[in-house]
Order: C-alpha cells, then structure tokens, then sequence
C-alpha cells in the first residue's frame, strides 16, 4: 500500500472509525453445525432485495404508470430500450424468486424453531417481512396492465373485499374507487415504488438489527452436543457470498433463455381468459377459493376461507408466544407437525393449480 | 390526583391532538376521491344478426361487463358478466351450453342459476329486446 492510500485510508478511520468497526466485525460469530446452511437464506432475500432496488429504480426511467401507456412503456422496454428486456427480466425472475428464498427461510426458521424466546421479534418482524413482500408482488403484477394482471387484482382486491365489517372500505380504498381503473394503477404504483419499500427497508433494519444483537439461533435438538462457532467476518460473509453469486448466475441463465412475458394488454370488458392463475406465491389459496363450496353451515364459502386465511397469518405470526416448550428450549413435536401440515397443503395446493387446472 | 398526573395527562392529550390534527388530513387526502361508478340502466349490446347462434360477446354496462347470449334455441339472453364468486368476467362455454367463469370453475345455468362452483348467488338477468337494428339491454324492474 502506498503511501497516499494509506493516508487516504487513515483520513476515513479517523472520521468513520472504520478500523473499530473491523475490530466489532472480528468479534462477531456464527454457529456452526449440520443445519447452518438454512441461515444462508436471510443473506440471498437481503441480496435479492438489493437487486430488487436497483432494477427496479432503473424500470422507473421508461416505466409510464397509466392505463393507456402502462402495457405499452413495458413493451418498450422489453423491445426498444437497450437490455431493457434483461433489467425487466431480472426484476420479474428476482421477485418470484425472492418470494421463494422468503418461504424457506421462514419455514426453516419454523422448524429450527429460531423464534424461541428471546428472537420473538426477530420473528414477528420476518412474518411483516413476508407479507409486505407479498404486497410488493401483487402491487407490482398490475403495473404492466396485462390481462393475467388485471383480473389477478380483480380477484385479489374481492378478496380483500369480502372480509366482514371493513372489507368493503378496504376494497374502496386499494382501487381507489369503485372499479379497477386508472386510480387503481396509480395507488399501485404509489404503493409498490413508495409505501411498500419505504416500509420493507424499516422493517428490514429492525429485523437485521435484532438478528445482530441477539445473533443467530442454534436449534434445541443441538443443545446436547458442543457449540462450535465460525467468525462472521470473514469466514461467513465468504459463503453468503458465494450463494449471492450461484443465485446471480441463475437468475442470468433465466433472464437469458426464459425472458420475462409481456403478456397481452388488459381489456376490461373482455372475458376472463381460461386457464387464468394468479402468481405461483398466491395459487395455494386460489386453489383453495376454487374448492371450498359456495356455503358451509350458511356461511358464505368465501368469507369463510378469507377468514380462515387470516386466523391461519394471525397464529403464524403468534407462533413464538404460542410455542411454550420451546420457549423453555425444549422439543416441541406438536409445532414440528403442524409445520409439516401447513408446508405440505401449500406445496399440494400449488402443484394441484398446474397440474389440474379444472380442480 | 397529584399535580404531576394532571401536567401528564394535559400534555399527553395535547401530543394526542396534535397527532390526530397532522393524521386527519392525510387520512383525508388518501381516501379515494367520491368516484361513483356510472350508472346505466340501458345499452345497446350488439346489433341484430351480429351474434351467431350458440356465441356470446361481452359489452358494456356502465362500469361492468354484460354478457350477451344467442342460445342454442335461437334465443338472445343477457346477464352480467360480473361472476358473483370473486367478480371474473364470465364467458358462454358452448360446448356445455352454460356460463363459465374462469377463475375458480363456477358455472351457471342459462337462467343464471349456479349449477356448480363457489359462486354464493346467480347472476342478475337482464331484458333482451330488438330495436331497429339494435339488440338493447336493461336492468330489469
């Protein structure tokens, strides 16, 4: 090193005290043992988020958020725009997967049992995590005003509707007025580019926070064997990010031989077309809209599946004040099959929407 | 009640007011701005001799799509297309002689009966008549 970058480097670490930091860095480890690979997920979702970011400040600079310019502004993106159908791809593709990254990261977190006291929180705020990552998505599918898109949020938004007491209000207030219209896409797009993010980032910087102070779980049925720790830095990060760059390489290889569809424009006074499906990350609850019958015990089917969908997030969300054993670092095999229960629905829901489209 | 409590409450009520001051304009400001949905009661669907037998065209009534229907008989029946499951847009399966909505297999009748699916209820029927050249629906009532 030089000695103009060393001084260089001595004017930041007397202004920023980068070499304390280095020091705290040092310090901090990670355990190890034969489930430590489930802990690279929190890395890739907070990479891919990233990525997220980045693509999607760059979709902005030709994306037009109205209904007769929408459709259009992303077909010239993907047709026009030099790599525009590669930053748009990656987007797409990086949504779809970090909502994949997000369920096995939480269901491991689930079976690890990591929410033990005291990362209840660290919990909580992975559970709000997920959900705003939902909003993203579905804010985000209605943006390039095709037809999948448009009924999709039809769908989705009667949904939110038929919640009892304030589903009504609630539908009004996310289209913005009574129909799906220009209002609806501009309260998405308010959403998706602003609110949405806005709220991801906060909740983001709790979440890591608590994942920094309280560090990272090691699971009950280890408590027996002896702990053995890695340094964070840089053993750790090493990893992390190797599967930052595995991921990467995927999402390239699907951007390049898959691009992304741009699917045809929304007509609102045209049928439903056949064989419609939401995004992959919705189909266990469509599929269960389309099964459950128009009434049980008087209860209209529907109002009874939303209600059902929620109390299933509201327990989810409660589940690390709910899991008492655990919470006193005991096994909780009761927690382990009702994980296995609820992982196994979503997986059959969502294969059953492919593969029997009249279910 | 000490005068400690008294200064506390005061002082938490106002930051309360204070709060609620800066809330209700945004909460105002983000409701959706008293858009109502246009209100039709009549339309021309199609024209006469447009449809061909066992086919059906989807037009618009006010703010919601209607389905028109040349049945099987010859006979033209009009709907809304609005699924009264999730709100689809249904569409006329000819093969089945029955309306079908996409999203999650509801299917009715060509009275607007459910014959199966989730749908809670029928679609609403409307009243099919020739005028000129023009084939027009109403609500009916």
């Amino acid at each position: 090193m030089g000695p103009k970058t060393a001084g260089l480097l001595a004017f930041f670490d007397e202004r920023f005290k980068i070499g304390a930091l280095l020091k705290l860095a040092g310090k901090k480890t990670v355990p190890e043992h034969r489930h430590a690979f489930w802990y690279f997920f929190g890395g890739i979702a907070l990479f891919l988020t990233v990525l997220q970011i980045a693509t999607g400040i760059l979709l902005l600079l030709y994306y037009v958020p109205t209904v007769d310019a929408a459709h259009e502004s992303i077909v010239f993106i993907m047709s026009q725009v030099k790599f525009g159908w590669l930053i748009r791809s990656v987007h797409s593709w990086t949504a779809n997967i970090l909502i994949g990254v997000l369920f096995v990261h939480m269901f491991s977190t689930f079976f690890l049992k990591a929410y033990r006291r005291p990362r209840e929180l660290t919990w909580v705020s992975g559970f709000l995590l997920f959900v705003l990552f939902l909003a993203l998505g579905f804010s985000g599918y209605l943006l390039p005003w095709s037809e999948l898109s448009f009924f999709a949020t039809r769908v989705g938004t009667n949904i939110a509707g038929g919640f009892p007491v304030i589903g009504p209000a609630l539908k009004q207030f996310i289209l913005g007025g009574p129909t799906i219209g220009q209002s609806t896409l501009t309260r998405f797009f308010w959403l998706h580019v602003a609110v949405l993010p806005l709220a991801a980032l906060a909740l983001i910087g709790i979440h890591v926070l608590l994942v920094q102070i309280l560090g990272m779980s090691r699971p009950v049925s280890l408590a027996d064997r002896p702990a053995r720790d890695i340094p964070f830095f840089p053993d750790f990060i090493y990893k992390d990010v190797l599967g930052w760059t595995l991921i990467l390489i995927l999402i390239g290889i699907l951007c390049v031989f898959l691009p992304w569809e741009i699917g045809r424009k929304a007509d609102p006074f045209a049928s439903t077309p056949v064989g419609i499906k939401p995004e992959w990350y919705f189909t266990f609850m469509f599929s269960t809209l389309k099964i459950i019958p128009s009434h049980v015990l008087s209860i209209e089917g529907e109002t009874l599946a939303i209600l059902g969908f929620f109390a299933g997030g509201l327990l989810w969300l409660l589940v690390p004040f709910l899991d008492r054993r655990a919470a006193r670092e005991k096994p909780s095999p009761s927690f382990t099959v009702i994980g296995i229960i609820l992982s196994l629905y979503i997986a059959v829901m969502t294969v059953l929407t492919y593969t029997v489209p009249r279910l | 009640m000490t005068r400690r409590s008294v200064l506390n409450v005061f002082l938490g009520g106002s930051l309360a007011a204070t709060a609620a001051a800066f809330l209700y304009p945004v909460l105002r400001y983000l409701w959706p701005q008293g858009q109502q949905e246009a209100v039709q009661t009549k339309v021309v669907a199609a024209k006469t001799g447009e449809l061909a037998p066992n086919s059906f065209k989807i037009f618009r009534f006010g703010d919601s799509p209607g389905i028109l229907i040349d049945s099987p008989e010859g006979t033209l029946l009009a709907f809304t297309a609005v699924c009264t499951h999730l709100s689809c847009t249904v569409r006329y399966d000819s093969d089945s002689g029955t309306i079908y909505c996409p999203c999650h297999n509801g299917r009715f009748d060509l009275s607007g009966r459910v014959i199966s699916g989730p749908p809670p209820a029928p679609l609403e029927e409307y009243v099919v008549e020739s005028v000129g050249g023009d084939i027009v629906v109403s609500k009916k009532g």
